[in-house]
């Protein structure tokens, strides 16, 4: 019951009773055949596909918070083309197969305009049939292994080139690093981002023996022989580092070991790609000084826009403490770009703003413009950041400008030729060598 | 820019540009100046003490009594200008300062600074420290500190080019007998050097390295007896309510994170009122999470289990759900994300025994394990709920004719057993994330452990789970952690077939009952 539990929340006729009514009953009410009725037209939905329980809610759920926050603020700008947005929230509960039910749901029963949604790859392989079925549009704000591009999804998070390989070069380049232990929780994303770094530092003259790959299951808890081994693989006298695509709750009991068996930054340092503000939120950083983390955003990155930001987010959610991360930029900018794009054509059909979308810029929040590319994918700056003792990042190194995202990784044979052009090619994965839409991928 | 005095005022004033290069450029010049300011000023910067303006350019040293110096003069400063901010430092700048504060250090008067000051030297090897460490060395008149001197020395003079080659023997023996990886470490990355001297370090990279070998089979048990004390802990509680009362209980695991999140709650009172009281926090917690867990416990036998006696899959669907409930409520109480549970003073670190590394808080988890183990077995041999307990489990009805309330024992069994788990959630606090799901993550853990371990028989849960951890972490360097998780699995799969009572079967009434 719990997990079908869908809430509403009407932004605009939310009045101050129905506010003050428990979430519970208000959901239950609003998700009645009578009440969506009255707001059918004068109003936009915006559909929100983000896990508020089970295992991936303690990502998920700001997510969730950041678009309602967004809407918010969008409607007290007088809302998009004359209408005020409405947000539609469901609970897909961290559970695949419920993504893509709940997706169906969202654009059939709610007929929404656009859907921001899924963090995990494997629940956006499975809503994408269903986007692809019914012609409607998703955000997705995560970091992710690339080697796709879909005409239905928008990719606001990094692929691997915007973030695992200037992480590489950085350490290559400032840590002077020469052997690499690539650790990583055991599924999709770790695994092909792995195998990308592993292309890469061979193609830059790293001997296989200077390599240690290792794999953990989720979740994983006790890290003590993966941490020796580290120590052990460490002390061959090169410079060595570990890159870590451990996945959510496992890095807790990651550095918690770190710190305690004393593997400090200055010797070995770690590289993360799954860790923000939000995962440090749990841990006390002072043993982590100057361990790293790639990100396209950090909170501590001092600009007018992300002050602002920052300022109007602690108080929409009322925690002075409330933390910003990468993906919530990513929505930011997605969100952003959807508005710009809807404004644009005037319409808020998916094909018309499908076709509208690349080209389309808007501001991200580190000082540049994002791009939306012909592959659906953005343009980002990258930043290294060292961990401080206050649970928050110190930006070290950044590139000179924006990366654009690569939907097909350059590093690995099959995927090498490959290019995502909706605009020109309207294809997906269309292979240069051949000229012949269609390979790897779909 | 204002007028500067000298050429260390200068210096000094190259922290306030926030450049990297810079800073470098000054903890160079100031650790070579001599002044009596050097080893305070590198000291603060590498504990983040070190402040700068960038406007007037000054640098301020806030001391650890919270006063406030300039940097460059020594002068006592009232508070720090509104912009100044804590000068930054990355990796790189960090070992420059670790190598500086080392050469500056190495004739401290305090013993912990200078044996620091000496192993940061053996790390960076400086050449031009090597009169200072000789010195050193000579005066020196602690034993280990002295070992350390020599060590570092004996590091130094190996990178020294212009070193002969009798001397550069002597120092890989120095260092062969310290014997470990950092000594490894320093072997193997020495680069070109005369034969004689190569043919030395390969001698004793082979034999730190068979050294080590062995030291790692001690250092796998002892992980083993770690993860084995982690899956004891868990799944204590789980054999009373599944092992003695044979209630399949999957609501176990949320028993144990609201012992966790108990320990948050205590330690978040603690630091907002009485912070002196910190590192007794998780003490306070122990009792308090065994009274929280425990009540809950009885209130889900009073409400739900006692409905459900005897009817095995109703009760694990009732659990379940009430594991999803317990987990949502705690999402909606205190957010679906981690909340930061601190490790107390004694619970941090690590310290070395022969060749390994045995971090205090598996220590202290170790023990903590063992003395519940212990006290839960003396409860039920020598307290009069205890022989209850075991009468009402042996047979209920002849102990209900001889006037035991033994729905009464029900609920206060089922409140033991959630009661207990609600103390594993303390210590596990220490080690894992305090989030929702934590629990989920030992439920199969401890239901592996007692069905292995012979349901009903606590000796069998101690041996099932230290056997577990044991051979976990002897397969995982083998296997990797998932196929060696897998192993396990199956071995435990093969064994069950084989013995389906597990290692200890109850023998006697019970078991038909």
């Amino acid at each position: 019951m719990l997990t079908q539990l869908t809430h509403k929340i009407t932004t605009m006729t939310r009045r101050r009773a129905l506010a003050a009514t428990a979430g519970l009953v208000l959901g239950l009410a609003a998700s009645s055949p009578f009440a969506p009725a009255q707001a059918a037209d004068d109003t936009i939905k915006i559909g929100i596909l983000h896990s508020l329980s089970g295992t991936m809610a303690i990502s998920e759920t700001t997510l969730k918070d950041t678009i309602l926050f967004l809407i918010d603020e969008q409607n007290k700008k007088g809302g998009v083309l004359g209408k005020k947005l409405e947000a539609v929230v469901v609970d897909p509960a961290s559970n695949w197969p419920l993504f893509a039910e709940k997706a169906r749901e969202l654009i059939t029963k709610d007929k929404v305009a656009v859907v921001f949604g899924c963090w995990t790859s494997v629940s956006r392989k499975s809503v994408l049939p269903v986007f692809k079925e019914l012609n409607n549009i998703l955000f997705y704000p995560v970091q992710y292994e690339g080697e796709e591009s879909e005409r239905n999804v928008f990719y606001t998070g990094a692929a691997p080139n915007q973030q695992a390989i200037p992480a590489v070069d950085y350490l290559m380049k400032e840590e002077k690093v020469k052997r690499w232990v690539l650790a990583g929780t055991d599924y999709v994303y770790p695994r092909t981002t792995n195998k990308i770094l592993e292309a890469y530092l061979k193609s830059k003259g790293v001997a296989q023996d200077d390599i240690m790959i290792n794999y953990t299951p989720f979740g994983h808890s006790d890290w003590q022989t993966i941490v020796a081994d580290i120590k052990k693989f460490g002390s061959a006298g090169k410079k060595t580092a570990v890159v870590s695509t451990i996945n959510g709750d496992a890095n807790v009991p990651f550095y918690k070991e770190l710190g305690n068996q004393g593997i400090k930054a200055t010797d070995i340092p770690v590289v993360a790609f799954s860790v923000g503000e939000e995962e440090l939120a749990g841990i006390d950083t002072k043993p982590l000084l100057g361990h790293l983390a790639a990100w396209n955003y950090f909170e501590s990155i001092k600009t007018p826009a992300n002050e602002k930001f920052i300022k109007e987010w602690q108080a929409y959610t009322k925690n002075p403490k409330r933390v910003t991360n990468d993906p919530m930029e990513a929505h930011y900018i997605g969100f952003n770009m959807w508005v710009k794009a809807v404004e644009k054509v005037k319409s808020t059909d998916p094909d018309k703003v499908i076709d509208a979308l690349p080209g389309t810029e808007a501001p991200n929040l580190t000082g540049g413009v994002s791009k939306m590319l012909p592959n659906h994918h953005i343009t980002k700056p990258v930043f290294i950041g060292e961990i401080k003792g206050n649970g928050q990042f110190d930006v070290v190194w950044k590139t000179p400008g924006l990366v654009a995202g690569d939907a097909w990784s350059k590093e690995l044979e099959g995927s090498k030729d490959l290019i995502g052009d909706w605009v020109g090619k309207k294809c997906g994965n269309y292979n240069t060598k051949t000229n012949k839409c269609g390979g790897q991928g779909s | 820019m204002p007028a500067l005095a000298g050429p260390f005022e200068d210096s000094v004033a190259k922290f306030a540009n926030d450049e990297f290069s810079d800073t470098e450029a000054a903890i160079g010049e100031i650790a070579a100046s001599g002044n009596a300011l050097a080893p305070r000023i590198i000291g603060a910067l590498q504990d983040g003490r070190l402040s700068a303006d960038p406007d007037s350019k000054k640098v301020f040293i806030t001391q650890t009594d919270g006063k406030i110096i300039d940097a460059a003069t020594g002068a006592a400063v009232d508070k720090l200008p509104d912009n100044a901010a804590a000068v930054r430092l990355n990796n790189r700048l960090r070992r420059t300062v670790e190598a500086a504060l080392g050469g500056l250090t190495l004739l401290s008067s305090d013993p912990a600074k200078r044996l620091a000051a000496a192993q940061s030297v053996f790390k960076s090897h400086e050449e031009n420290l090597l009169p200072t460490v000789e010195g050193a060395l000579a005066k020196e008149s602690v034993k280990s500190i002295k070992q350390a001197f020599a060590e570092a020395r004996a590091a130094i003079i190996l990178f020294k080019p212009d070193a002969s080659d009798s001397d550069k023997l002597d120092a890989v023996a120095v260092v062969k007998a310290r014997g470990d990886q950092e000594a490894l470490a320093l072997l193997t990355g020495l680069g070109d050097q005369p034969p004689s001297v190569t043919k030395a370090a390969a001698a004793a990279v082979t034999s730190i390295q068979s050294n080590l070998a062995m030291w790692s089979m001690v250092q796998n048990a002892w992980y083993g007896l770690s993860l084995g004390s982690v899956l004891l802990l868990a799944a204590i509680g789980l054999a009373i309510t599944f092992g003695v009362m044979g209630v399949i209980n999957m609501a176990h695991g949320e028993m144990v994170m609201l012992g966790a999140y108990t320990t948050f709650v205590v330690q978040e009172v603690i630091r907002t009122r009485y912070p002196a009281l910190f590192d007794y926090s998780l003490l306070i917690a122990v009792p308090l999470a065994f009274l929280v867990a425990g009540l809950i416990g009885v209130v889900i036998e009073r409400t739900i289990i006692r409905f459900l006696y005897g009817r095995p899959l109703e009760t694990l669907l009732a659990t379940w759900g009430l594991s999803l409930v317990l987990q949502q409520a705690v999402r909606t109480a205190f957010g679906p994300t981690n909340r930061e549970v601190g490790n107390p003073s004694w619970m941090s670190g690590a310290f070395e025994l022969g060749q390994i590394t045995i971090t205090y808080n598996r220590l202290w988890i170790l023990c903590f394990t063992l003395a519940v183990f212990a006290i839960l077995l003396a409860m039920l041999r020598y307290t009069a709920l205890g022989l209850e307990m075991r009468a009402v489990t042996q047979n209920r009805r002849m102990a209900a004719s001889m006037g035991i309330a033994t729905s009464r024992v029900d609920a206060l069994t089922f409140g033991l057993g959630s009661g207990i788990a609600g103390i594993a959630g303390v210590a596990l606090s220490q080690i894992d994330n305090v989030s929702p799901n934590l629990g989920q993550s030992y439920i199969i853990d401890s239901f592996m452990v007692v069905v292995f371990g012979g349901v009903g028989n606590l000796w069998g849960t101690l041996v099932g789970a230290f056997t577990l951890g044991i051979a976990n972490k002897f397969l995982e360097p083998v296997a990797g952690a998932v196929l060696g998780k897998i192993a396990i699995l199956v071995l435990i799969i093969l064994f069950i077939q084989k013995r389906p009572r597990g290692l200890f079967a109850l023998k006697g009434r019970a078991v038909e009952a």
